[in-house]
């Protein structure tokens, strides 16, 4: 304890670490019987932590390429030590990060976390589900696997559907007209240069306007405040808040452990892009309700392809979705209606069309 | 002038004339008004227009004429008159020859189908069936008993009578009648007995048109049986490795100096079931105690060797289970699995070894298949343990978080409990 106050005093005498450290002992959380969803986005931020560090790890053996990729997660989960750990830990905090960042954005929307001022803070964390979604559906291609290349198949065939750009999207993505190992290499860069840099750099802004505007409090709360100030509590960030973060870290560390340990991550085995496709063929399971519904849409609607108009109805429910918080303020509370009412209906959507497209035959 | 001017009127006028007659005859090849009437008799003069347009010779552009002559344009009866060139029912001798006017002309039926042969009839006149109509018997098959006839298909289709498919029950339809084949004296029990074999199996079950049928062995429009000289040189295109161990056997003089034809002493010929390693033991489905006595020297030696192959074939069972047991629990053992792949191969070359009946040759496929079978075996139990080892690990992680998670719970009531850094702060 002696020698860390000394190191301390010393940081303190050549950077005023006193001062520096002094908004984040000012920070407060409110407090009040909805806190616990605070720790949503802390739990988000510890899994991409965690996927950098596992990340970089398994960039020690990796190998981009059709020939070898396949081969090298092979060697990592069989013969490097603990490597089945490191990859098995990647891939499922990635899907634990993705549904906790779900989590937290329907949160958001519940507890309208998203109203003024915070609507910047909405559309960073929801371009960051986009690029999570992104360093998904780049990083199950990496290991070159049958279900990964035929997924990625269909997945870069509906962006071909888009229209007027969708084949010149489809030709970038897969850096020609088939998915083959330019795409694999292309998908690589994506996933460990492109992704990261525009995430971290998101997710600074993202940190920065959190720590900028405070955290918000629930509008029910914050009227009976307003009513009784009395009643208005608040935690001190530092340590406080920050020991029960830490404590929820650990519990999805734990869980992160169990799952790797219990349920290490499948390989299957390696993509033949000469051999007929897979029956079962399914992306992963965030973008299976558009699967589905992409699946499901009969294939005219009128005169026109029901596929390009299911990925234009999707497509602008994104950016509506994006754009959420700017309807709160429309008509009296009418905005504030409608964004519950799309709040409630997408994730019952989201819900209703996984479970269908993993119990349908 | 006049005549020049007449001279035109004759040619503007004959000119089309000329041109309409020379063009009817062309029409009046596929007209073929024997369906006219043919469709509504009753069997067996009955011939459909459905059914004949389904035959390869009517969508070739041929009719009824091309084998029974007649003039079809014609509606009256003269159609049928001699004079006509009609010739009538053609009588079973004469089919072979009938169609043979055109199946054993390469100039003709280059025109239809170039890589057709046209040795059939030559071939069926080497035949039983060719000779026996030679002699007088019109119950043999001639061509139209196997390839039928007005609704003939191309051989390739999976509906003929011929294609690979259907030549066994085509074969079976005399050749398992048993009043048919009583004055032929032969068995009736083929297609029986080729229906329980394994490569009926490949034919019907798996769709394996390279699997043998009756055709593939007895030879098709040269159907003849293979003498015992001649069954091994049979099995062999197919089986080469095997023939190739079997020449260098003992058995080959033993089985010669018998007048014992070969594979299908042990191994039948129409009811060839899967071999397996019973067909060395004493049980039901062994084959050496036919000839050999217990006991004796070649006896032991088939106890060997059974006990060597039922030796490797434990082993890779065995590895496959903890493989299996390795992969449902999640660990990551496809490499093992692929390399039992090359246990099973030195398993199967050795059964195929067992026809030169020579120890040594079985040996070094056993052993070879042993190493592998064990290798992967430890492979299997190495991932269980390893499976264990990640569970143990996995206990004592979750024991530390739980006690880092019990410490920091402790640490924090420890600190909010004083007054001067409680949690909660005045807003």
């Amino acid at each position: 304890m002696r020698l860390l106050a000394t190191a301390r005093d010393w940081m303190d005498e050549r950077f005023h670490w006193a001062e520096l450290a002094a908004p984040l002992k000012k920070k407060t959380v409110p407090l009040h019987k909805l806190s616990p969803w605070y720790f949503l986005g802390g739990i988000t931020l510890f899994l991409f932590g965690i996927q950098v560090c596992t990340g970089i790890l398994l960039l020690l053996y990796y190998h981009p390429g059709a020939n070898e990729a396949f081969e090298s997660v092979q060697y990592i989960m069989t013969r490097v030590q603990f490597g089945w750990l490191v990859r098995s830990i990647h891939s499922w905090a990635a899907n634990l990060m993705i549904l906790s960042a779900f989590a937290h954005m329907f949160s958001v929307v519940f507890l309208r976390a998203y109203r003024k001022p915070r609507e910047l803070t909405w559309v960073s964390g929801m371009l960051l589900l986009f690029l999570a979604m992104g360093f998904g559906f780049s990083g199950y291609l990496l290991p070159w696997n049958t279900l990964a290349f035929f997924a990625t198949k269909v997945g870069t065939e509906i962006t071909g559907q888009v229209p007027v750009v969708g084949h010149a999207m489809m030709v970038f993505l897969r850096g020609g007209e088939d998915v083959t190992g330019a795409t694999l290499t292309r998908f690589f860069g994506f996933h460990v240069a492109v992704l990261p840099g525009i995430t971290v750099l998101l997710v600074l802004v993202h940190l920065a306007l959190v720590q900028y505007f405070g955290m918000s409090v629930p509008p029910g709360v914050e009227k009976r405040w307003e009513a009784h100030p009395a009643e208005a509590r608040q935690m001190s960030f530092f340590p406080n808040f920050f020991l029960r973060e830490l404590m929820a870290w650990y519990i999805a560390l734990g869980v992160l452990g169990a799952l790797a340990a219990i349920l290490p991550w499948d390989l299957g085995t390696k993509a033949d892009p000469f051999a007929p496709a897979p029956a079962g063929i399914r992306p992963e399971w965030y973008f299976m309700f558009m699967f589905q519904t992409l699946k499901k849409i009969p294939a005219k609607l009128w005169f026109v392809d029901g596929e390009v108009v299911g990925i234009l109805v999707f497509g602008a429910a994104g950016a509506l979705w994006l754009l959420l918080p700017f309807f709160d303020q429309v008509g009296r509370g009418r905005g504030r209606r409608f964004i519950l009412g799309a709040g409630l209906f997408a994730l019952s959507y989201i819900l209703a069309m996984t479970a269908y497209g993993y119990l349908a035959k | 002038m006049d005549t020049l001017r007449n001279s035109a009127r004759c040619i503007a006028f004959c000119l089309p004339l000329f041109l309409f007659l020379c063009a009817r005859p062309a029409s009046a090849q596929t007209q073929n008004t024997c369906l006219e009437c043919h469709g509504s008799l009753d069997p067996p003069l009955q011939v459909t227009a459905e059914q004949f347009a389904r035959d390869i010779h009517a969508q070739k552009g041929l009719t009824c004429a091309a084998c029974h002559g007649g003039d079809p344009t014609q509606l009256s009866m003269d159609a049928m008159s001699k004079s006509a060139g009609f010739r009538g029912k053609i009588q079973r001798n004469q089919i072979p020859e009938l169609c043979g006017r055109c199946h054993a002309d390469s100039e003709f039926m280059r025109k239809y189908d170039p890589s057709l042969r046209t040795d059939q009839l030559a071939q069926y006149k080497t035949s039983v069936h060719g000779q026996r109509l030679a002699h007088g018997d019109t119950r043999v098959a001639v061509c139209v008993d196997c390839h039928g006839v007005h609704d003939l298909r191309a051989v390739r289709d999976t509906r003929s009578k011929v294609n690979p498919l259907n030549v066994a029950e085509t074969c079976s339809r005399c050749h398992s009648n048993a009043e048919y084949m009583k004055a032929y004296g032969i068995p009736t029990d083929q297609f029986f007995k080729y229906s329980t074999s394994v490569h009926h199996e490949a034919m019907v079950v798996r769709g394996d048109l390279s699997a043998p049928t009756c055709t593939t062995c007895h030879g098709n429009h040269g159907a003849a049986p293979p003498g015992v000289g001649s069954v091994k040189n049979v099995c062999s295109t197919c089986h080469v490795f095997q023939s190739q161990m079997f020449e260098k056997s003992s058995h080959k003089a033993a089985f010669q100096a018998a007048g014992l034809p070969g594979c299908v002493v042990c191994h039948s010929n129409h009811r060839v079931v899967h071999p397996s390693d019973a067909m060395l033991a004493t049980g039901p489905g062994a084959v050496c105690s036919r000839c050999h006595n217990p006991g004796d020297k070649c006896d032991r030696a088939t106890a060997t060797l059974l006990r060597t192959l039922t030796g490797l074939d434990g082993a890779i069972k065995d590895a496959d289970q903890e493989l299996a047991v390795a992969e449902s629990s999640g660990m990551e053992v496809s490499e093992a699995r692929l390399a039992q792949d090359q246990a099973r191969d030195s398993l199967t070359k050795a059964r195929v070894t067992i026809h030169s009946f020579r120890k040594e040759l079985v040996d070094q496929d056993i052993q070879a298949g042993l190493i592998i079978a064990a290798k992967n075996l430890q492979a299997g139990k190495d991932a269980l343990r390893e499976r264990d080892y990640r569970r143990v690990g996995l206990g004592v992680s979750v024991l530390a978080i739980l006690i880092v998670l019990l410490g920091l719970r402790a640490y924090i009531r420890l600190i909010e409990q004083n007054p001067k850094s409680s949690s909660e702060v005045s807003s």
